[in-house]
């Protein structure tokens, strides 16, 4: 016989309860699940990277479609349910009344808004839910966008941080004397300002919010000093509640949470409560790891097994990248208490331990926190220190006399040792996993065990315990690194550089721990790129981390000579640029000029001290670089269109002159080439260009993603737009997303086939809000990418390259 | 070995850079590393003659722009799986200034 179990709330600590619920009695239960939120269970403490452009929100689902339907859930997403009647045992919702047998009241917290002047604004908002992370992110897409987080705790800077990485101005307000004032003590509570001022975050403390002032918007913060920020949202991050409003209408026993037993049972039998929502001996939690044993306890409860929850201490981390905070326990000073602190000012490291008759009590540290696991397990356990109390906060790798390499550490762990904070594993369950079901990889052990699953900090640990288990057989380059001098692959150090703020191939190479003294031919070329692209007007480029033909402005040929290839812009020429390339061709005794694939003039093997007066020239008449050395916009291919052909329908050759003098000069990861056909026969071969325009009656059909080099590809449809400018926009905006997502050397066609075509047309098609902010950000790099090399080298600019350092004539012979 | 010949300043080479030096027997790479020391070699790939001089200098060796072999600056010697060794010239750096052996070019341009 089944059980009709209804739930409430579809959010972590429901899903882990189902999970263990299908996994003890598969087919015992016919599930309904109602949600507030339009989606099913996804890692909620995920929301903050996501909120960074870290993670996608596809990466944090926690149960898909498939899963509800493989375990027969019946999902109602979108439906709050609005009252509970416990005579009849039917709960409400829009759609109608639901009997059950079994309850679950599973509803989290609501967060707190504080009640002043001005909080129902649009664009004040809560950090809570993905439908708050996708305002926040469209504000910060506004350029130049303000936001005022109000609240310094763990949501509240993470939010302040990520919104900050997505470039917003921002300011974080909090009420109390320092940062994270219950996790952290005053020490690391001031580190942690200064390094988020030095991302550019302005935090006021002692800051006492008396109204939010705009008319039919948000414009700005009043503080009681009279202090006045002004900002585009508002995010409130001060606190939660849990959301007992259906239990306290249905007249179920509250205090500050539903109460609930040790079984996960409220005051009615037949109700279960578990998560944020509920209290268990005056404690209400914040944090999954507590959340997730109730929801092993309800589960058992529910299939008649008997389990008790205890009360769960609670260890927090920040997950701001680059910033490493640990805190648990209890950190307060007393005359009952000793403390022990280290601090390394010049590495940024603070760390303190609180005793109590010789056991840790709490433990604060800022900068370096990867003993935080072990003396959170010491704490719990309350270990007594004293045989090692000298050198205990230099951390576990002291202990026994020499230090122990991290692998070794992590070997020396006790079996019951905690790796995974969030889900409660231990060492042993994992290492046990791996043996037993012979897993081999991170994702593996996720499945089978979770650790690493929720917040995933521990992910080095559970790693280290793969490659301890299995030796030289843990491969853990699932991606590909960049080179030989580095386990970091293309996008990883794309995202390190932006979260660490990157500036210098010297600074990466040091943050993210190259093995080699300078790179390689592979990396430095890339990472140079990567720099230039993620800091324009800020990057200096590095000349000697670029390829030949790119330091040089020329193509290198076999003999050493170089080619020279000005810009003819979308192939249209003049007898004056003509007789210019004539004339430099005669004066420097230029061997060949060949007309090009790309519908303009190659002049072959110029001598490479010849270079800068033969630019000097051209540049002369007019003429600048046509970079056809350059992972840039190389040409832009027209046909002659509606000015002269009896089928064209626009201007095809204007709007492809438009395009390349819009776009010559930006770097991009690999050469992109365009075209403009003024009519569907295509006679400039739009249809096999990185982007390519068809020019048709309406207007102008957006296709891109196509190449006929190595591989030969068709073009895949992007849009269609009415106007030139929009045509521009689009293409502009469409470069740039690829200039920030795409790896070097990947063309537009490879980078599409990886990220999918759908999440292109998602940013450039779908939502015009990005589609301006990309173009926007294109436009700005622009302004620093826009300069002819050649002028510079004419002038003067890296001289060295182009002359001898010596002439020797005369040689010793022997 | 001896005609040491002074050929200009160290400076004159940008750090992970080189510069040429024209002799009678041919063009010379001088390559600067980052840790600032300084090498010669014949500019001449022993793969298929490619400038060695215009090639990204990493460490104490240089890529080759034509396709890619990686050459020791201390050896000659082509690293990795590729077979082949170019002249080294000896140089010596003082006060700044880089001296080269001319005597070892008659050598190295057989
Ligand atoms: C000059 C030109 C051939 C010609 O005489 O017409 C040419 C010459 C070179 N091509 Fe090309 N390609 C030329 C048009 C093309 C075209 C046709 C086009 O653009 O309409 C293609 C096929 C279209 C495409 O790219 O999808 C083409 C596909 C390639 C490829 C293969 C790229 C790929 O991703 O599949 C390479 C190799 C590479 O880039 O790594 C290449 C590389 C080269 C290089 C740069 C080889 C090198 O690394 O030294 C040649 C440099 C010659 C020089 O010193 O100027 N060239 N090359 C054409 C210059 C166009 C221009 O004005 O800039
Ligand atoms: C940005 C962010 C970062 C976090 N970081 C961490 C962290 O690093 N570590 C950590 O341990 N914890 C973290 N947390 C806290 C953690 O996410 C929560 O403790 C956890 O999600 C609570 O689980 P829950 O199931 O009780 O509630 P929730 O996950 O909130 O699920 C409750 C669900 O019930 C729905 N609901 C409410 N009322 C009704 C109703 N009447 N009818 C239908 N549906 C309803 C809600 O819409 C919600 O979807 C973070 C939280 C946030 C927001
Ligand atoms: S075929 Fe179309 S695009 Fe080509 S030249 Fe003729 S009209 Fe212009
Ligand atoms: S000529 Fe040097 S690698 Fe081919």
């Amino acid at each position: 016989m089944t059980t009709n179990l209804v739930v409430v709330g579809a959010g972590m600590a429901s899903g882990r309860a189902l999970e263990h619920l299908f996994e003890a009695a598969p087919g015992q239960f016919n599930v309904t699940l109602f949600g507030a939120e339009p989606r099913g269970n996804y890692n909620r403490i995920m929301l903050s990277p996501v909120l960074a452009g870290e993670k996608t929100f596809d990466e944090i689902i926690t149960h898909d479609a498939d899963w509800y339907a493989e375990h027969g859930v019946n999902c109602r997403f979108g439906e709050t349910v609005t009252a509970i009647d416990r005579e009849r045992k039917v709960v409400t919702s829009v759609k109608g009344e639901t009997p059950y047998d079994k309850l679950l009241i599973a509803t989290g917290s609501a967060p707190f808004i504080i009640p002043i002047a001005g909080k129902d604004l649009p664009g004040v908002m809560a950090f809570r839910d993905l439908d708050d992370v996708n305002r926040m992110t469209t504000a910060a897409a506004k350029p130049n966008a303000r936001a005022v987080v109000i609240g310094g705790g763990l949501l509240g800077l993470e939010a302040a941080a990520a919104l900050r990485m997505r470039g917003m101005e921002v300011v974080v307000l909090h009420l109390m004397g320092h940062l994270m004032e219950r996790q952290l003590d005053p020490a690391a509570g001031y580190l942690l300002q200064r390094e988020l001022e030095s991302r550019g975050i302005k935090v006021h403390c002692k800051a006492q919010t008396k109204a939010i002032l705009g008319e039919d918007k948000v414009d700005a913060v009043l503080l009681d000093d009279g202090t006045v920020y002004d900002a585009d949202i508002v995010v409130m991050a001060v606190g939660i509640r849990p959301e007992t409003r259906i239990a306290t209408d249905a007249g179920l026993q509250i205090e500050r949470g539903i109460l609930v037993d040790d079984q996960m049972r409220t005051s009615d039998p037949d109700i279960l409560a578990i998560g944020e929502c509920v209290e268990h001996q005056g404690a209400v939690y914040g944090l999954v790891a507590p959340l997730y044993k109730m929801a092993e306890v309800a589960a058992q409860t529910l299939t008649g097994a008997t389990a008790a929850f205890r009360p769960v201490q609670t260890a927090t981390q920040l997950k701001v990248t680059g910033v490493s905070v640990y805190s648990a326990g209890d950190f307060a000073e007393g005359d009952d208490r000793e403390e022990i602190v280290l601090r390394d000012a010049s590495a940024g490291v603070y760390k303190r331990l609180v005793l109590q008759e010789n056991r840790i009590i709490g433990a604060v540290m800022y900068g370096e926190t990867a003993d935080g696991p072990w003396f959170f397990d010491m704490l719990r356990q309350g270990t007594d220190i004293a045989d090692m109390r000298d050198t205990l906060v230099f951390g576990q790798a002291y202990q026994g006399g020499s230090p122990l390499d991290p692998m070794a550490a992590v070997a020396a762990l006790p079996d019951e040792a905690e790796i995974c904070g969030c889900n409660g594993i231990c060492k042993s369950k994992i290492t046990g996993a791996i043996a037993e079901k012979g897993l081999t990889s991170l994702d593996e052990v996720r499945a089978h065990t979770k650790a690493s699953a929720s917040c995933g900090t521990c992910t080095g640990l559970v790693e280290q315990l793969l490659s301890l288990s299995l030796g030289d057989e843990y491969n853990p380059a699932a991606v590909q690194p960049m080179c030989p001098c580095t386990d970091l692959g293309h996008d990883e150090v794309r995202r390190l550089i932006v979260a660490k703020q990157l500036k210098s191939v010297p600074a990466v190479m040091q943050e993210l721990e190259w093995t080699t003294s300078c790179g390689c031919a592979k990396c430095r070329p890339a990472l140079n790129y990567y720099l230039v692209a993620t800091w324009p007007g800020e990057y200096v480029d590095d000349n000697q981390s670029r390829f030949i033909n790119e330091r040089v402005h020329a193509n290198i040929q076999k003999d050493g000579t170089y080619s020279v290839v000005p810009r003819m812009f979308g192939g249209i020429t003049t007898p004056n640029e003509l007789r210019a390339i004539a004339d430099v061709a005669d004066k420097f005794a230029i061997p060949t000029v060949k007309v090009t694939g790309g519908q303009r003039i190659d002049l072959l093997g110029v001598k490479k001290h010849d270079l800068p007066a033969v630019w000097a020239d051209l540049n002369a008449a007019g003429m600048v670089s046509g970079a056809a050395y350059a992972k840039g916009l190389r040409t832009v291919k027209t046909c002659v269109g509606s000015d002269w052909c009896r089928f064209g329908t626009q201007d095809s050759t204007g709007l492809g002159i438009r395009i390349e003098k819009f776009m010559w000069g930006a770097w991009t990861p690999a050469k992109v080439k365009m075209a403009v056909s003024g009519c569907p026969r295509n006679c400039a071969e739009a249809t096999c260009k990185d982007v390519g325009v068809i020019c048709v009656d309406s207007g102008y059909d957006i296709v891109f993603a196509g190449a006929a080099g190595l591989d030969i590809k068709g073009t895949q449809a992007l849009c269609h737009a009415n106007s030139e400018d929009e045509t521009i926009e689009i293409i502009a905006a469409l470069v740039q997303l690829y200039l920030e997502q795409g790896r070097y050397l990947e063309r537009i066609y490879k980078w599409t086939d990886r990220v999918g075509i759908d999440s292109i047309k998602a940013a450039i098609v779908d939502d015009l809000a990005k589609r301006r902010h990309y173009y926007e950000r294109f436009v700005y790099s622009q302004e620093f990418a826009q300069v002819d090399p050649w002028e510079e080298r004419v002038n003067g600019k890296d001289a060295h390259e182009f002359a001898a350092m010596a002439e020797l004539n005369m040689v010793a012979a022997e | 070995m001896g005609n040491w010949v002074d050929i200009g300043a160290v400076n004159d080479i940008p750090l992970r850079g080189a510069r040429c030096v024209n002799t009678p027997s041919g063009k010379i790479g001088i390559f600067r590393t980052l840790d600032d020391r300084v090498f010669a070699l014949r500019d001449h790939c022993p793969h298929k003659g490619g400038p060695l001089s215009q090639g990204i200098v990493h460490g104490a060796s240089v890529t080759c722009p034509l396709h890619n072999w990686v050459i020791s600056l201390e050896t000659g010697e082509a690293l990795g799986a590729d077979e082949g060794q170019v002249g080294t010239i000896p140089v010596q750096v003082e006060n700044g200034r880089i001296l080269m052996a001319t005597a070892a070019l008659a050598v190295a341009a057989e």
